[in-house]
């Protein structure tokens, strides 16, 4: 049991949680959403859709609309959720984005698919992303966030690591 | 009775009997204490299945005689909980250390039209090398999953689908008794306590 803690204490100690922090664009104003992590799911060759995830951060209440991408045919919006271990999978229309609440895509409630590939997302390459975000006065902006592939066999953040924010 | 002996006697027949030497590996599937996952001993339910590997070859349970299978169904557009219960998979076994050799994770597709073999293959085999994948046709996955009491759907997405499906991973114990059901909630951790359990069991 003791080789197991171990084990487990160096997995931890490996896994720095580095924090990128993205400014979203911002035309002269305060940035009104931040974006923070975002990452993309690396593919196997002929693999024709991933995910991407990433944590969201609207100073007034605001929507996540919609995401777009040069490497997908069709990005989406889609919501997990599991119930008696059922995992049930589903498209939204939109992220609710409450003020100053961080939003978690993650692989444990919203993400965002990349379906349709043009080609193979390899460990490292920089997948850019584009959210367009309404916030409560209807106005839209758009956030150019570059998310690095990371290893399909990345462990999520919540089990066994501890989430810092 | 007659199945426990010609179970008993196919395992010799392996040369497995230094499994068998663990103490309580007498074929019986009386109720386990896990600490975090269920108990699945007396289900039935998982006792067989019938598939194809990415080499082509068919397997059923009894082809994993003598290791610990731990069966997930899942697909490989699967963006959150697949990839995360394999990757729980291979830490699991790297936390057993030298036990985990004998863990034989076994990935089922609910999605055998679109993971072709080669797709699959070269999926399972960035969690561990060892890992499996297992297919057959639409309605060997019925039935296959019917049998783990597993549930699968489609679910429309745009022009394409998703699907939702059940996300336990299953375990059987040395001998093809089902015996441990784990919830993708619990940490790899947690999974190599029980499993450790199933071990000193058979």
């Amino acid at each position: 049991m003791n080789a197991l803690l171990n084990a487990v204490s160096r997995s931890l100690a490996s896994r720095a949680c580095g924090v990128v922090l993205l400014a979203g664009v911002s035309l002269g104003a305060v940035a009104q959403t931040r974006v923070e992590d975002p990452w993309v799911r690396a593919t196997v060759a002929g693999q024709p859709s991933s995910g991407a995830f990433m944590r969201i951060t609207a100073d007034t209440d605001s929507t996540l609309l919609s995401v777009t991408s040069p490497v997908a045919k069709d990005v989406q919006i889609h919501e997990m959720s599991m119930t008696n271990d059922v995992m049930r999978m589903g498209p939204v229309d939109a992220v609710p984005l409450p003020a100053g609440k961080t939003v978690a895509l993650d692989p444990e409630g919203y993400h965002v698919m990349l379906m349709g590939l043009n080609g193979q997302i390899k460990e490292g390459d920089q997948v850019p992303l584009a959210l367009t975000v309404k916030n409560a006065k209807g106005e839209t902006e758009v956030l150019n966030v570059s998310a690095p592939a990371r290893s399909a066999a990345t462990m999520d953040m919540q089990h066994d690591h501890e989430m810092t924010h | 009775m007659n199945e426990f002996l010609t179970r008993r006697q196919v395992v010799a027949g392996m040369g497995l009997l230094g499994l068998g030497l663990l103490a309580g590996c007498d074929g019986s599937t009386t109720a386990l204490d896990f600490k975090y996952g269920k108990d699945l001993s007396n289900k039935i339910m998982g006792r067989t299945f019938k598939l194809t590997d990415t080499d082509g070859e068919v397997r059923t349970l009894s082809s994993y005689r003598g290791l610990m299978p731990m069966v997930f169904f899942g697909f490989t557009q699967c963006p959150a909980v697949c990839p995360t219960a394999l990757a729980r998979a291979a830490q699991i076994k790297k936390l057993m250390g030298e036990d985990g050799k004998t863990l034989q994770v076994i990935f089922i597709t609910v999605d055998p039209e679109r993971d072709t073999p080669q797709i699959l293959d070269a999926y399972i085999k960035q969690f561990d090398p060892t890992f499996v994948a297992l297919r057959g046709s639409l309605e060997d996955t019925a039935h296959v999953a019917k049998e783990f009491g597993v549930f699968y759907e489609k679910v429309p997405a745009g022009n394409t689908y998703t699907m939702s499906h059940t996300a336990t991973s299953f375990v059987f114990d040395s001998r093809g008794n089902l015996r441990l059901g784990l919830s993708p909630s619990l940490s790899a951790k947690q999974c190599a306590e029980d499993l450790l359990t199933v071990m000193e069991v058979c």
